[in-house]
């Protein structure tokens, strides 16, 4: 595949040498002529010197044939202009902006952006997991679908330790997939799998009752 | 009586919202710097709020849930653009108006709908007049 990515500092210059491995034809617009430079002295000549909100850079890096954009500079607004220009004017079939302001995120989806990474979220969940008072993760979102998937740790001390999956009060949107013992094989959790302290249970479920799930599952 | 938002309190946003303020119009300029501030005039009756013209809670700060008139002129043409579709798109404000120095990059947006002005154009065309009269 072509890809297109705007923006050549770190998150880009990881990103190009991990798409290039995977043997993907890859193009970095960077602002910098100098941190241009360093990219094609370093990964060979992939870098185009330009700003990649101009459609004249754009032009030159062969967007018309591009099947993926992908955007990480680190200002939001230069994230979504290069996305709209590559979509409307060069028609790129898929759109990829990483985003900063979490409040962002459902700004560049309405204004059309295919897909967004919130680097900031992404951070602050991944803190969060960390901590004991937040037993609930999450680990991918489906976007197309308003789902997501989510890991839930059972604490020690909590209610449910003992108890049925049938007797918890689970939201009727939300799915369990599987559990994850601490000793043994993961399993595909029935209505008659016992809550066991540990257990990392891995769900899908809607936004909205994320709160309601960890709450059933750990019984607050 | 209309309320206007202006983002950006650089000599043209200053400008305008004194004209509007002037007019008897409710103003409120946005900045993210508060010495941009010392444009507006002493006797200014609107408001001028700190804050960054991209994010929600200011912009709720602004008023722009019921503002009639969103203006972005900052220096950025990028961060301009956002916040204009931002206003129409998110808070359907009923008139938003861009300033893009970039004229390619206007005629972009203009095709998507966004109503932007480009002082790149206007001011060539001026000049050019200049020269020829």
């Amino acid at each position: 595949m072509y890809i297109i990515i705007v923006g050549g500092g770190r998150l880009g210059y990881y990103l190009t040498r991990a798409l290039l491995d995977e043997g993907h034809e890859v193009l970095v617009i960077e602002k910098d002529a100098t941190f241009s430079q360093i990219i094609n002295n370093e990964l060979g000549s992939v870098s185009l010197h330009g700003d990649g909100c101009e459609a004249a850079t754009l032009e030159a890096a062969g967007s018309g044939r591009a099947d993926i954009f992908i955007t990480v500079t680190g200002d939001d607004e230069d994230n979504l202009i290069a996305c709209q220009l590559a979509k409307h004017k060069f028609n790129v079939p898929r759109t990829i902006a990483r985003v900063r302001n979490p409040q962002h995120e459902k700004v560049f989806k309405k204004l059309g952006i295919d897909a967004t990474v919130s680097t900031t979220n992404l951070i602050l969940e991944h803190i969060k997991h960390e901590l004991p008072s937040h037993p609930l993760m999450h680990l991918l979102d489906i976007q197309e679908k308003g789902l997501e998937v989510v890991e839930v740790k059972i604490p020690p001390g909590s209610t449910t330790i003992g108890k049925q999956i049938k007797e918890l009060p689970l939201p009727a949107d939300s799915i369990l997939s599987l559990i994850i013992r601490k000793e043994g094989k993961p399993t595909v959790p029935t209505n008659s799998s016992v809550i066991q302290a540990e257990d990392q249970i891995i769900a899908v479920t809607s936004p909205e009752s994320e709160d309601e799930l960890r709450a059933a599952l750990i019984g607050e | 009586m209309m309320k206007v938002i202006i983002m950006g309190c650089g000599r043209v946003g200053a400008q305008l919202a004194t004209l509007l303020d002037k007019e008897g119009h409710q103003v409120t300029v946005l900045d993210t710097k508060s010495y941009s501030f010392r444009w507006l005039p002493a006797d200014f009756k609107g408001t001028a709020l700190l804050g960054h013209g991209l994010d929600e809670v200011t912009l709720k700060k602004a008023g722009i849930e019921n503002t009639d008139v969103f203006v972005a002129v900052t220096q950025g043409d990028n961060r301009n653009i956002m916040a204009c579709q931002i206003a129409k798109h998110i808070f359907d404000v009923p008139k938003v108006v861009c300033r893009i120095y970039d004229p390619l990059r206007r005629d972009l947006y203009i095709t998507l709908g966004i109503e932007a002005i480009s002082p790149t154009t206007i001011f060539a065309q001026v000049l050019k007049e200049k020269v020829e009269g």
